[in-house]
């Protein structure tokens, strides 16, 4: 059964999920050597090879996304991203993406709080082709204002499609902005309606020559690839661009929170949801800090593997919730929240199911957890490291996040180390100390009925507004 | 949602040339066995599939197949819902019910280490051969999907699909779809009857891909399959699906901001005559993303959209072909308009030469990406074996594209694809509701 929660705990699929990967994936097996070279414009090369099939996957990050935006330009990072496609001096609108699907390739972008990544998956010797383009549209992107007055409407719609119709958008978009007052992390990555309609082809422009170029960005390519022929390819490409002097980024930090928060949002649904959000650290210094990778097992111990603590209480035994979840993420350029959430059972209220949440907590925090709990949470990390090198865009995935985060690749083997090495005491101490009622948030999705007329098996034609 | 549905369309859609080293053969109580040796990584995936989908339901009330394939781990003989997931918690593996209009099964991964690979598979051997499906499970069982299908029932993209699949399939098995209603009727009995008629072992697809092997494959394909019931599941064919005799037109109001909007027939099966030249049409049509006609139209000309697309969905009997579309509900009339002359456009004249070999290019130079890794070659492998392809149609796949004429799509569209007698369901289309 799809958990209505999915939509609420990761606004960005895609991130979430390879944020996950960074924390569970390496270490037991020999690892692929990875190699990383610096061009003399600031700009990171980081190639794995990764010989099982003759292909290759391509991003370009970033270091610029939601985080850095201001009231007013809202989703300027994604609109650029949109508008990325949309042709350069040499190469016209629509042609990037035709030149690499004759190639045999895909292609994508996508835009976070923290990142904007170009990607391309194809034949690992039609490389040169996509380095060539990406070089190009790094500097040379015409930013044509008749293309952005077609691509911003592209763009609104996809904010209805996200957003506005999702009911857990609304809801979590409600959420992080309430949970967060001061850190532009509370800004959503897709911009608010209002700024999409006002933004002009001048804040694009102003963005991209702001952000694009060579040392603010990362390459990181995963494939059938020897590191020195990439390493050649990507100087000869990048090397001739220029750097800028990059604007210096404010922390921003959120002040304290001194009280519990609560928020309610009407929306067309059946049935309620209830999401609850603590403020929670977020990793900086890997080898020294505990806390966030105790946080990370917590939540596993709660939700990360079949029969865990909330499903098994909630759902099977007292059967007050029809889904759960719970998540956490520490690692990004800004501050973290520790989730959990659900969906109540018929005849149950959210009250209900935030009661039982809360005890869920108070036992952990007061009894702490059992020893076979702690060994499950850590048999999905040790298997998800081996699954996740089936997949080159995993691979790709956490080598591009933690670079983002600052906290460098190199330690995806210490990150995996160190959640090994957490205890129960630790697990009950973040779970006695952290999650109270000074650092929480709590959304409510108050559902509305559908207006008559809108049936799901309703006549076939004829009923009109 | 979507989203997922184009990538199923897209990953079991082409394929070929590469020389995967496939070993196939049969067990004792004729299931069919397909081993793809990996070595590389320490893991293996294995795929188990039935003719067990949501069309094999018959008389019983729909929503059967899904609750059987989920409820398999609700209770085994000797076994508990939560010893189940314990156990497989302990092993690291990731299991999962699979379930659509024609297949249901299992996935597997596991580490091949000796100790997880044992315990994994025996668990999902135990789940295969000896379901419980106790009452107290599937009352609540019953009760969560009742309530998720209530949910989705307010959702302008779920009803969109439920009134395009009943509009294209009527009272076919593909038009069937659960709700409340019929979920309150199911039955233990149900799901027992229907697991003893579709889990047995000659009609099981057994397809395992990585860290294993031959000796090792044969005795895990006996131990999954042993203990099944026997024989092959009858019916073994579904009845055809018609071709529309009309078009129909279902507006259904809902106060969402976009229209959702579909528009199609039925469309092809696999192993069908004109799958190649349907399959390179449509990539042309609406399937190759940012290059298809439909995204040109609908999306980079005019701004109506942020996804656009068609597909053919070939299954067992003729699966659905569609045009699929959000946009904003003032915006539905045109960009319906466009949708519509689109393709009346491309029946007329077909493909140019140069869209042709673009389209060639990319599905055969891309060839490798459908193949690079054990997750995709399990898929792919088990789609082909599943829907009884012969083996050859994974290397002569390529041949086939390149040999794919101009008029060969022209004819086939227009044999196939009838724009008079179409489909179209649009929900919150209109001005605002307010």
């Amino acid at each position: 059964m799809p958990s209505r929660m999915t939509h609420t705990l990761t606004r960005l699929p895609l991130v979430a999920i390879t944020l996950i990967a960074a924390l569970v994936a390496p270490a037991v097996q020999a690892e692929p050597e990875t190699r990383e070279t610096v061009l003399k414009n600031g700009m990171k090369v980081i190639v794995r090879p990764d010989n099982r099939a003759p292909v290759v996957l391509s991003q370009v990050w970033y270091r610029i996304g939601s985080v850095d935006e201001t009231n007013g330009i809202t989703g300027v990072s994604h609109v650029l991203e949109h508008m990325m496609f949309k042709g350069t001096k040499k190469v016209p609108s629509g042609e990037f993406s035709r030149r690499v699907a004759a190639a045999g390739g895909k292609e994508n972008a996508f835009t976070s709080r923290d990142h904007t990544v170009y990607h391309q998956q194809l034949a690992a010797r039609h490389l040169p082709l996509v380095l060539e383009l990406e070089a190009d549209r790094m500097r040379n992107l015409v930013l044509d204002e008749a293309e952005f007055k077609k691509e911003i409407q592209v763009v609104m719609e996809e904010r209805r499609w996200r957003v506005e119709d999702q009911p857990g958008s609304l809801v979590y978009e409600t959420l992080v902005g309430t949970a967060l007052q001061a850190h532009p992390y509370r800004i959503p990555v897709i911009g608010y309606m209002d700024d999409l309609k006002n933004l002009s082809i001048e804040d694009v422009r102003a963005w991209y020559k702001r952000w694009y170029a060579p040392n603010n960005a990362t390459l990181v390519v995963v494939g059938d690839v020897e590191p020195e022929a990439v390493f050649k390819l990507a100087e000869k490409f990048f090397g001739p661009h220029k750097p800028s002097v990059l604007t210096a980024r404010k922390p921003q930090n959120e002040p304290v929170q001194n009280g519990i928060r609560r928020v309610r949002v009407k929306a067309v649904a059946e049935e309620p949801t209830l999401t609850m959000a603590w403020r929670a650290p977020t990793l900086t210094d890997p080898e020294r800090e505990w806390v966030p990778y105790a946080l990370d097992v917590l939540s596993g111990v709660l939700h990360g593997y079949p029969g865990a603590r909330l499903h098994t209480r909630l759902v099977r035994e007292q059967r007050i919730a029809v889904d759960v979840d719970a998540g956490y993420d520490g690692i990004g350029r800004g501050p973290s929240l520790f989730l959990m959430g659900g969906s109540p059972a018929p005849g149950r209220t959210v009250e209900d199911l935030e009661s039982a949440l809360r005890e869920q907590i108070r036992l952990i925090a007061q009894e702490g957890i059992r020893p076979e709990e702690l060994t499950r949470a850590r048999s999905q990390v040790i298997a998800s490291q081996v699954f996740a090198r089936d997949s080159i865009g995993h691979q790709a995935g956490m080598i591009g996040n933690l670079e983002s985060a600052g906290l460098g690749y190199r330690n995806e083997a210490l990150l995996l180390q160190k959640m090994r090495e957490v205890t129960p005491e630790q697990v009950q101490q973040v779970a006695r100390e952290l999650l109270v009622d000074d650092a929480l948030t709590v959304a409510v999705l108050d559902p509305q009925p559908l207006p008559a007329g809108a049936r799901p098996k309703g006549p076939p034609s004829g009923v009109r507004h | 949602m979507r989203l997922l549905i184009i990538l199923c369309a897209i990953l079991f859609a082409p394929l070929a040339q590469a020389k995967l080293p496939i070993q196939q053969w049969q067990t004792a109580g004729g299931s069919r066995v397909y081993l793809i040796e990996n070595h590389g990584l320490p893991m293996l995936d294995v795929s188990i599939q039935f003719r067990a989908g949501h069309a094999w339901e018959g008389a019983r009330p729909a929503g059967t197949a899904s609750l059987t394939s989920h409820l398999f781990a609700a209770g085994s003989k000797g076994m508990s819902e939560q010893q189940i997931s314990d156990r497989l918690a302990d092993t690291g593996a990731q299991m999962a019910p699979t379930v659509d209009d024609d297949m249901a099964g299992f996935s597997l991964r596991t580490l091949s280490s000796a100790a997880e690979l044992e315990s994994s598979t025996s668990l999902l051997a135990t789940l295969l051969s000896s379901p419980q499906f106790p009452d107290a499970i599937l009352e609540r069982e019953k009760a969560r999907t009742i309530s998720g299908l209530k949910e989705a029932e307010t959702k302008p993209e779920t009803l969109v699909d439920r009134a395009f699949s009943t509009a294209v399939f009527g009272q076919h098995p593909y038009g069937r779809d659960a709700d409340p209603e019929s979920v309150a009727r199911i039955t233990r009995d149900d799901l027992m009857s229907f697991y003893r008629e579709r889990y047995r072992a000659g009609g099981a697809v057994v397809v395992m891909v990585g860290d294993i092997d031959r000796a090792g494959a044969e005795a895990l394909a006996e131990r999954l399959t042993g203990s099944l019931p026997a024989g092959e599941p009858q019916p073994w064919t579904l009845p055809p699906v018609a071709a529309l005799a009309a078009a129909s037109d279902a507006r259904i109001a809902h106060p969402a901001t976009q229209a959702h909007i579909q528009v199609g027939q039925p469309g092809m099966k696999r192993g069908d005559p004109d799958y190649f030249p349907l399959f390179v049409g449509n990539y042309i049509l609406g399937g190759g993303g940012f290059v298809s006609r439909m995204t040109d139209e609908v999306r980079q000309k005019r701004g109506l959209a942020y996804s656009v697309y068609s597909y053919f969905i070939p299954r067992l009997e003729n699966g659905p072909f569609m045009i699929g579309l959000q946009t904003k509900r003032e915006s539905a009339g045109e960009a319906l308009s466009v949708v519509r002359e689109t393709l009346s456009r491309f029946m007329a004249e077909g493909p140019t030469a140069a869209e042709l070999k673009a389209a060639k290019s990319n599905l055969i130079d891309g060839f490798p990406l459908r193949i690079e890794n054990n997750r995709k070659i399990l898929d792919y492998v088990a789609m082909v074996a599943s829907y009884d392809l012969p083996l050859s149609y994974i290397d002569e796949f390529t041949a086939a594209v390149d040999a794919v004429t101009i008029d060969q799509i022209r004819d086939a569209f227009k044999r196939r694809i009838d724009p008079a007698h179409m489909a179209t369901v649009v929900v919150a289309g209109g001005d605002s509701p307010q």
